[in-house]
């Protein structure tokens, strides 16, 4: 499978010398059979990925479950080896380092995962969790440590006095903010975000989108928010991916991709979000069917096997579409959404017998919809 | 007005833990009339998930439905009938499916076993008529090429697939109602407006009525022609579904709907209600939102707010109904006051 590479950003503006690159990113998984454990096939979990990450800005890589996201964000900060590709942090080859230069550099780069009960361990007092990192890397101690460890959880809106206290003893709010403070104390420029806020309550989840937000003003943090949720994404980020099956398969500013997302995928994951207004009664797209096993992806494009694009013929079978600029700034990857650098011509040798023609259903806009009376912001955490 | 289908009146489900008593449930009143869908929504530890095991009459102990709770359905109070009569109920005129269907599915059977066992021990149908029963039922949600996915166990099949057999089974008997107890939260939003559909379907065809349990407004506003909003184990608001989207009364509704996110809205900074559901060991005295509420006054401290009626078919829990001009004057509230994260 050819996945092309991305000769200079997308999307970034030109200029921007961004924090992270990734380029290429491939994550197969082996399966193995028997009891010699041969190896029968492969799992393309990521397959062939790139995109970057300017900084202070925020990233958003969204897509349903099984299409990559997750391994994508641990592969780039190597808790899982990537099979292939190439990961720049600040024009560091991260994937080239040694075990002590890595670690070094996870100074720099932090993740906050999803689930805020397994993250934490249960016997170490929240202020040992903190204090961890600060010991690991050398940045404070004794005294110092503590002080910095009470700075740091009241920076994430937790009461100082919490240190001595358990992971149980807290609600799952107030756990992640603690995943947030232990990430925040070797003072990262680049913080992957797993899900970090899909396991929480809606109230709790605004005080933790909240707080990322406003770390993120404060200290110039650039992220990589790993999400489901396309209303939290659009509300934290600037730009987002959309994944499907190991591939990123569109990629714009989160206004445009929301505006007038190109990728038949983007447009089917937009209408099925329920919008909390029942005056509006939405069409949908329905998608037939589940997403197909990434360790048996379909032919050309992925997506085809379910894409509702009245243009979609014999040819999305074959050709595999390159992820490409169609509107400044917005990158997607349709052979039938012109312009497309696979020509008609191309397409019909390969079976084609519709040409391509723009389609945008109303079903996956959303701007139209007047939003509903907001309850006015009130409250503040 | 006939009848409701279901009624709900004063249900109180007590947990006696070593820790005390959990007062999960605490006089819930509600109804579901034929054929319609009603809306439970509310945080984790509200009690929506305990309502619903207790219709059913599923909660074990150290859990108790407590005397001179009545949960009327069909013209008969559930909480009077043998045990004999009530599994009767079960399955035959009131089925539930659960959020996570792997667990509600037992991987052992194949899909067509378990689906034939309801046919056969509700229905006594034969073994062959049951398995085409099966098929049938499959065939109605939807799974393409029933005759071989009966055959199949619940790990050959992807998880929308799970939940669809989950509803099929559910629809064996015709029940008069389903419980839906957060069905699609564990599918992707894709999959989700597959099931959804497939329920909204399935109400307009066969008439059952739905009680659909959910932490997710978006899924309320598009399935439910009324909402019970619950907290700390009472019901708060209840009303028509456009009425509590467009003028909702109650802070906790309000607050609820301010700190959702949505598509297509404005990215402004996201209301937050601070602070954490309290345990249900102890629910504050008076008015059990008033730490977390930004109008709450010396009232709400003193005086446990009963349901006042705002509008037709429009009740709150909020003495904001007789003291309107305090929602003029908002403020920190308490809980803010302490440190957002108070515990």
């Amino acid at each position: 499978m050819t996945t092309p590479v991305l000769q200079r950003d997308p999307s970034v503006s030109v200029g921007a010398t961004p924090l992270l690159s990734v380029r290429d990113l491939k994550k197969y998984f082996p399966i193995k059979r028997g009891v010699f454990g041969r190896v029968s096939g492969q799992v393309r979990a990521v397959d062939g990925v790139s995109f970057d990450v300017a900084e202070g800005e925020t990233l958003a890589l969204v897509g349903e479950s099984g299409c990559g996201k997750s391994t994508t964000g641990r592969a780039i900060l190597r808790l899982i080896e990537p099979t292939s590709g190439t990961v720049h942090y600040a024009g560091t080859d991260v994937l080239a380092l040694g075990a002590g230069p890595l670690r070094a550099l996870r100074r720099k780069m932090q993740i906050v995962f999803q689930d805020p009960f397994s993250s934490l361990n249960p016997r170490m007092s929240i202020g040992a969790i903190v204090r961890e990192g600060l010991t690991i890397h050398g940045l404070a101690e004794g005294r110092a440590a503590d002080a910095r460890v009470k700075q740091l959880l009241e920076e994430v809106g937790l009461r100082p006095e919490y240190a001595s206290r358990y992971p149980h003893e807290f609600s799952g709010g107030q756990r992640q903010r603690v995943g947030i403070a232990r990430a925040l104390s070797v003072e990262p420029r680049f913080i992957v975000c797993d899900e970090p806020v899909s396991a929480l309550d809606v109230s709790v989840q605004a005080q933790v989108v909240n707080l990322l937000q406003d770390l993120q003003r404060d200290r110039g943090l650039a992220y990589l928010f790993i999400a489901h949720d396309l209303s939290v994404v659009e509300h934290i980020a600037d730009r987002v991916a959309v994944m499907y099956l190991g591939h990123i398969v569109e990629t714009a500013p989160v206004s445009a991709l929301y505006g007038e997302p190109i990728m038949p995928y983007t447009q089917a994951l937009l209408s099925a979000v329920p919008a909390p207004d029942p005056g509006v009664k939405r069409e949908r797209i329905l998608l037939a069917g589940d997403v197909p096993s990434p360790a048996n992806p379909p032919t050309g494009c992925v997506f085809h096997p379910r894409c509702q694009h009245p243009a979609r013929d014999a040819s999305c079978a074959v050709i595999v579409p390159p992820l490409e600029e169609k509107r400044p700034g917005h990158w997607a990857a349709c052979i039938k959404q012109p312009p497309s650098q696979v020509s008609w011509d191309a397409q019909r040798a390969a079976g084609g017998t519709k040409p391509p023609e723009f389609f945008l259903p109303r079903a996956a806009l959303h701007r139209g919809a007047a939003p509903a009376p907001r309850p006015s912001d009130l409250t503040s955490s | 007005m006939t009848a409701p289908l279901l009624e709900l009146e004063n249900l109180r489900t007590y947990f006696y833990t070593d820790t005390g008593i959990a007062r999960s449930v605490d006089g819930v009143s509600f109804h579901v009339g034929a054929g319609e869908t009603l809306g439970v929504v509310g945080e984790s530890g509200c009690g929506k998930s305990v309502t619903a095991l207790s219709i059913l009459r599923l909660v074990r102990a150290p859990g108790r439905i407590e005397a001179a709770s009545a949960i009327r359905f069909e013209g008969k109070d559930l909480l009077t009938l043998g045990e004999r009569e009530m599994q009767n109920v079960r399955g035959n005129r009131i089925a539930m499916v659960f959020q996570e269907p792997m667990t509600a599915l037992n991987p052992v059977f194949t899909v067509g076993d378990q689906i034939a066992e309801v046919a056969r021990i509700h229905a006594g149908m034969s073994r062959r008529d049951a398995w085409q029963k099966a098929i049938e039922m499959l065939r109605l949600v939807g799974i393409p090429a029933p005759e071989q996915r009966a055959s199949e166990y619940p790990h050959q099949l992807s998880g929308g697939m799970r939940q669809r057999v989950v509803i099929a089974m559910a629809l064996v008997m015709n029940p008069a109602l389903i419980i839906a107890d957060e069905p699609t939260t564990a599918l992707d939003v894709t999959i989700q407006a597959q099931i959804l559909e497939l329920m909204a379907d399935l109400t307009r065809r066969l008439g059952t009525s739905i009680l659909l349990i959910t932490h997710d407004l978006g899924v309320v506003a598009e399935n439910c022609t009324r909402v019970v909003v619950m907290y700390a184990g009472e019901v708060v608001e209840e009303s028509t579904t456009a009425e509590l989207f467009a003028h909702a009364h109650h802070p906790y509704t309000e607050g609820l709907l301010g700190a959702m996110p949505r598509v297509g809205g404005t990215s402004e900074r996201l209301a937050t209600i601070p602070g954490t559901v309290p345990p249900p060991t102890a629910w504050p005295d008076g008015c059990r939102f008033r730490d977390r509420c930004p109008y709450a006054w010396e009232r709400c401290a003193t005086e446990h707010p009963p349901l006042y009626q705002i509008g037709a078919g429009h009740i709150s829990r909020c003495h904001l109904a007789v003291e309107p001009e305090r929602r003029a004057h908002p403020h920190l509230p308490l809980a803010a006051q302490r440190g957002a994260s108070a515990a």
